[in-house]
């Protein structure tokens, strides 16, 4: 089931790694572009790489996603530029430091913040632009980590189990709107958020993922795994029951 | 070298030699300087292409660039392309390729940072028509560690250019580069192999093609006796018949595992080179064939490297100066025929006169021969060793991009104008090969 390569874009955390990613990968169809990032140098170099690519227009608006009051502003101005949405891809988040949420519980909501909450205000908007327009893809990258709580990262992992959770109910309500709904689960990607981590052999590169994420959005998915060996990976990790789970080192 | 048996994360083409060093990706120009200090020596690294120790440090700190890996601006009218430092020219070739324009020059490998091309000023097929590549970079940004920017030309900040150019990533960070690529109407190359059994028949068909834009020859280095120094002269030239520009393929084969180095011998490899020369039956044969096969036809393979095994490989390109007579080449063939290590990698090219602004830039006009060897089998250390005296004796010098043995003596004859360059180099920047050459002797 392959549809038409998406041409209006919004991106929203534009100067992620695999959301820089997959703009590249987009750019085959002359898309135009509505790039929202909070850094403007940075998002004005990400700007001059997709226009240098042959963009047709790509505009851009320096914001903290985090400021859920801007977002409404933010949309009309995207709808203005764009003149309608066909692909709107949220792929901004914190990682957060896991020893300091598990002592600090404001810490631990400043996490859920970034990655739930904000990220439930632009679905909410987003899923009621595409319901009404009974067309578009909302794309959303969570990650694996939301597939089961581990002690080394629960806290993130627990703001994207939620996402998990909340895509899988508006993908109930608005798919019959013919909308897509993507829950997009990387796992380890070599981009700033995993800088610190030693790389071994399970990690991919920002454009390997955004390859897999571009298919899934051509052939109408509901869950990706990028790369897709970690779905098999996380089939096991789910299935291990948690008499034995909760004693594991993970 | 060695320091425990897991693998460095980062290691040069040649796999030798290992060292470990810290390595810090860099995803944006404006993540450096860092905003600590680390207390070691730093270095930047692009594609980890270069084949000995001018892309390692051993205790210290790389600075991985390819994250800086965006496009600026393009002039459609001058084919002027301006990019972040960490850019491939593999990156390089998708973009301009299909838009008509091609690369002003490039090594044997398109899986190369520009930042790496510009440090390592490397050069290509076409070198005795356009030079090397910093020939073709008319400007860059160079950050130092100290937060001080320089834009650099041949105008503007004069001497760090030079100085950049061919600098071994010393000098500082690239974090762009103007590059000047050149027109080209198909993806197709007017080429044309020639065979020549001796290095007088080299020499008379690279006069004979000193205006074809691209030559270069294979040669045997294992046959001796009356097919010493036989081959396949190469050349070609952008095809002038436009036709419809399709985008490149993504390489699928791949040397999966290592493989034990013995399969690499004098007879395996003898036997490959026959077959590799005789392939092409008549004397002359002309075809009309695709850039990628024509300049890059290794990287068809992925990690080609591991042919050599564990142990890796020593790579060796020297320079000969023109002097009228091929006594020198000779040697260095008749050394390496004998010592029957060679592998089927070898190739001769003669260099041309356009001057490079790099100060310490390995190509001037005469001959060049690179080739590779298994590192460790038999007596390679002993042969290369040998290979560099004979470079020395001739008035010649070695290319530190493919060096992993150069001594200090050498290297400091072969290039004398280092102290002035040593002026340049960043204080917090430092590589193993640059401690290697300049050690005290």
């Amino acid at each position: 089931m392959s549809k038409p390569m998406p041409r209006r874009i919004l991106i929203l955390g534009a100067t992620s790694a695999i959301a820089s990613a997959v703009a590249r990968e987009l750019l085959a169809s002359h898309a135009q572009f509505f790039l929202v990032a909070r850094n403007t140098e940075k998002l004005d170099s990400v700007r001059k790489d997709l226009l240098t690519r042959g963009a047709g227009a790509v505009t851009t608006c320096v914001l903290d996603l985090d400021n859920t009051a801007a977002h409404e502003q933010m949309f009309s101005a995207a709808l203005q530029a764009l003149g309608s949405i066909d692909l709107a891809l949220i792929a901004y988040a914190v990682s957060g430091n896991q020893n300091e949420a598990q002592t600090s519980a404001t810490a631990a909501a400043a996490i859920l913040h970034t990655n739930f909450i904000s990220t439930v205000s632009l679905i909410t908007w987003l899923a009621n632009y595409f319901e009404n327009a009974h067309r578009g893809t909302l794309a959303v990258i969570s990650s694996v980590a939301g597939d089961r709580g581990r002690k080394s990262n629960y806290v993130y992992g627990a703001s994207k189990g939620a996402l998990n959770v909340f895509l899988d109910g508006v993908r109930n309500r608005i798919d019959r709107a013919g909308v897509q709904v993507l829950t997009i689960r990387p796992g380890f990607v070599s981009t700033p958020m995993t800088a610190h981590l030693p790389q071994g052999p399970l990690f991919a590169s920002p454009a390997h993922v955004a390859r897999g994420i571009v298919k899934a959005v051509a052939a109408n998915k509901d869950v990706v795994y990028v790369p897709g060996f970690w779905r098999p990976i996380m089939f096991i990790i789910r299935s291990i029951p948690e008499f034995v789970f909760k004693k594991l080192n993970l | 070298m060695r320091t425990g048996n897991s693998e460095p994360s980062f290691q040069c083409w040649g796999r030798y030699p290992r060292l470990r060093a810290n390595f810090i990706p860099l995803h944006w120009t404006s993540d450096f300087p860092l905003s600590s200090s680390l207390g070691t020596s730093m270095l930047p690294v692009g594609l980890g292409r270069s084949y000995g120790d001018v892309c390692l440090l051993e205790g210290g700190t790389l600075l991985g660039s390819t994250g800086l890996s965006r496009l600026i601006a393009f002039d459609p009218q001058s084919g002027l392309l301006r990019c972040e430092a960490g850019v491939s020219l593999a990156d390089i070739l998708d973009f301009a390729v299909p838009r008509g324009w091609f690369l002003p020059t490039t090594p044997g490998t398109k899986y190369v940072t520009v930042g790496g091309a510009i440090a390592n000023d490397v050069h290509g097929k076409n070198h005795h028509v356009a030079g090397t590549f910093g020939c073709h970079v008319p400007r860059f940004e160079l950050v130092r560690s100290d937060g001080s920017r320089f834009e650099c030309s041949g105008t503007q900040n004069p001497e760090w250019y030079r100085a950049t150019i061919g600098g071994l990533g010393l000098t500082g960070l690239i974090t762009w580069a103007d590059l000047q690529l050149r027109p080209i109407l198909s993806r197709k190359i007017d080429y044309e192999g020639i065979k020549f059994v001796g290095i007088e028949e080299f020499l008379a068909i690279s006069r004979e093609s000193a205006q074809t834009e691209y030559t270069v020859a294979w040669v045997d280095c294992v046959a001796q006796g009356r097919n010493f120094a036989r081959g396949i002269f190469m050349r070609g030239s952008h095809s002038s018949r436009a036709e419809e520009f399709v985008p490149s393929r993504t390489p699928h084969l791949m040397v999966p595992v290592e493989m034990p180095a013995a399969l690499l011998n004098r007879f395996t490899v003898g036997a490959f080179n026959a077959l590799y020369y005789h392939r092409q039956l008549s004397r002359r044969k002309s075809a009309l064939i695709d850039y990628e096969p024509f300049f890059y036809p290794l990287d068809s393979v992925l990690h080609w490297n591991r042919i050599y095994g564990r142990n890796g490989l020593l790579q060796f390109q020297c320079l000969l100066p023109e002097n009228g007579d091929a006594t020198g080449i000779t040697e260095l063939l008749r050394t390496i025929a004998v010592s029957g290590l060679a592998s089927f990698l070898a190739v001769v090219k003669v260099f041309g006169s356009v001057e490079s602004p790099g100060m310490l830039s390995f190509p001037r006009p005469g001959i060049t021969l690179a080739l590779d060897f298994p590192v460790g089998r038999g007596t390679s250390f002993a042969l290369l060793k040998r290979l560099g005296s004979i470079t020395l004796e001739h008035g010649g010098r070695m290319y530190p991009a493919k060096d992993a043995l150069m001594t200090p003596h050498q290297f400091q004859t072969f290039y004398p104008q280092w102290q002035r360059f040593a002026h340049y180099i960043d204080p917090a920047f430092s590589s193993a090969f640059w401690q290697r050459v300049t050690a005290h002797v």
